[in-house]
């Protein structure tokens, strides 16, 4: 009898919950998560005010539902730009090799060598700062290596097994055989480093808006709020730990989610 | 004469070149003036230890190596490839079909109902239900498995195969129903093989005529009675003796 994959089942069941919660946050929230003075200042959390207010008086359940979709689309912004390019470059290096590994590798070991939260400054300096583009175009840029790196070992692995020899017997082009032959067997690799990306992703736009070159106070991200928070954590408590646990949970989830699948890949091998 | 091979090997020579980038690259010779023929519809066996160069001969058939010196000449086209190991010559990311339809797609001359039809009158040939068109690789037995990698190979009617050590990942029981159909196959589709293995009773039940090889070369060539009965060569009686 097969065990049942729990991990990819608690994972599936918190992710869904949280993004359905994510697409009610788009559209409607209790009260105007910017509006001040939606009720007392600084109030513990009651049935009007779920999570209680902060400062302002702005309700922080309307903020964390809106600061969650903030932090979901970056995150899974970051991911897609960080994984698409990422295996881009290391399809190519992994599956050809010679020079183009060498040149592409050695430009990658280089952005490797920045600490990421330096880099991320640069690029979204260059780029457009205090913007939701800016920053997934600097996260996902610093995402970039991760990715190349995992996906080279994986084509690497593929090129020269015999189904990818017979392939090229038959006659398919290159392209083909990146895309259709290799590709859907690295997902169980590609995968997990998918929901590890998106955690780090998570917990970068987090530090970024704590370092105060992250989003901007009127679209709030989760991080941004527990930035604000710690200022006011003896005051208000149940900002800190409403937010906090909002963002534990998206992380928890999504890394349940990542050990199930690789649990599962590990199954069909 | 042309009409009654498939295949032709003149003076082949064939290495590579070892060695990084600061060192000095060393020439490593793998195949040493090796010529034969493979005569229409026959099953000609090459037999001699690992590390003879038998992978890189097959390579340099399939044009995957270049030959550095002599030639290379295929009187049919597209020669196809069964391999040893059947749980690795079959994508597992895909079902049987789709596997099969592959190369037909890769073609690209059939409609959609052409090529099912095609994969059909296969499987069909290799003494495969049509359930397994719907299965994954990794569900199939082995023998199940080498009968998809041989369907595979013949869909696009290829006259020359070469199949490289293809039952001696099999049980016995099932490495004689494998053999019993290569034969088959040979006769209904017009084949030839290459057949390569260390197994000299498998060459022996198989095969019409026989390849020694030793250290890049061939060393004795003849039909598998002469070689099997009246080995001329010192290596020839030495392999024999040790597959008894």
């Amino acid at each position: 009898m097969k065990q049942r994959n729990w991990y990819l089942r608690a994972g599936l069941f918190l992710t869904v919950a949280l993004a359905l919660l994510v697409i009610v946050g788009c559209f409607w929230t209790p009260y105007d998560p910017a509006a001040l003075m939606s009720g007392p200042k600084l109030q513990p959390p009651t049935l009007q005010h779920l999570m209680g207010t902060d400062k302002f008086g702005r309700d922080i359940f309307s903020r964390v539902l809106k600061g969650t979709w903030t932090t979901f689309s970056i995150a899974l912004g970051t991911v897609a730009v960080g994984a698409v390019l990422g295996t881009v470059v290391g399809a190519l290096t992994g599956y050809f090799g010679g020079l183009v590994d060498d040149a592409l590798m050695r430009i990658n070991d280089a952005l490797t060598a920045f600490p990421s939260i330096l880099l991320a400054l640069v690029v979204i300096s260059v780029v457009k700062p205090n913007s939701k583009f800016g920053i997934i175009a600097a996260l996902g840029a610093v995402f970039i290596p991760s990715f190349a790196r995992v996906s080279r070992t994986a084509f690497a692995a593929l090129r020269d097994v015999n189904y990818i020899k017979s392939a090229r017997l038959m006659g398919a082009g290159s392209g083909r055989i990146l895309l259709v032959h290799i590709l859907p067997n690295t997902m169980p690799v590609l995968l997990p480093a998918i929901t590890i990306g998106f955690n780090n992703a998570v917990l970068a736009e987090a530090s970024m808006s704590y370092l105060g070159i992250g989003v901007t106070p009127t679209n709030p991200s989760l991080g941004y709020m527990l930035s604000e928070a710690q200022g006011l954590f003896t005051a208000a408590p149940w900002y800190a730990l409403c937010t906090g646990f909002v963002l534990v949970l998206l992380v928890f989830g999504v890394g349940l989610l990542g050990e199930g699948l690789q649990r599962r890949g590990g199954e069909v091998e | 004469m042309s009409e009654d091979l498939v295949l032709s090997l003149h003076h082949v020579t064939s290495g590579y070149r070892e060695g990084g980038i600061f060192g000095k690259k060393v020439y490593q010779e793998v195949l040493h003036d090796v010529s034969f023929d493979v005569r229409r519809g026959e099953i000609l066996g090459l037999v001699g230890e690992s590390g003879t160069g038998k992978s890189t001969l097959a390579r340099t058939i399939l044009g995957i190596v270049q030959p550095d010196e002599g030639e290379v000449i295929h009187y049919t086209k597209r020669p196809q490839m069964i391999f040893q190991d059947p749980f690795s010559s079959l994508n597992p990311a895909y079902t049987v079909g789709w596997i099969l339809e592959e190369p037909l797609r890769i073609y690209g001359k059939y409609d959609a109902a052409e090529r099912k039809r095609r994969v059909r009158a296969m499987l069909e040939r290799v003494e495969l239900p049509p359930e397994v068109l719907d299965v994954k690789p990794h569900e199939l037995s082995g023998g199940q498995r080498q009968r998809v990698s041989i369907a595979c190979a013949l869909i696009r009617r290829p006259r020359f195969i070469i199949a490289d050590e293809p039952v001696s990942a099999l049980d016995v029981t099932i490495q004689a129903q494998i053999l019993k159909l290569l034969k088959q196959l040979r006769s209904e589709l017009d084949l030839s093989f290459l057949f390569i293995s260390h197994d000299l009773n498998v060459v022996y039940q198989l095969c019409d005529r026989v390849l020694v090889m030793k250290s890049g070369r061939i060393v004795e060539q003849g039909s598998v009675e002469e070689i099997f009965d009246h080995p001329k060569e010192a290596y020839t009686r030495q392999l024999l003796s040790a597959a008894e």
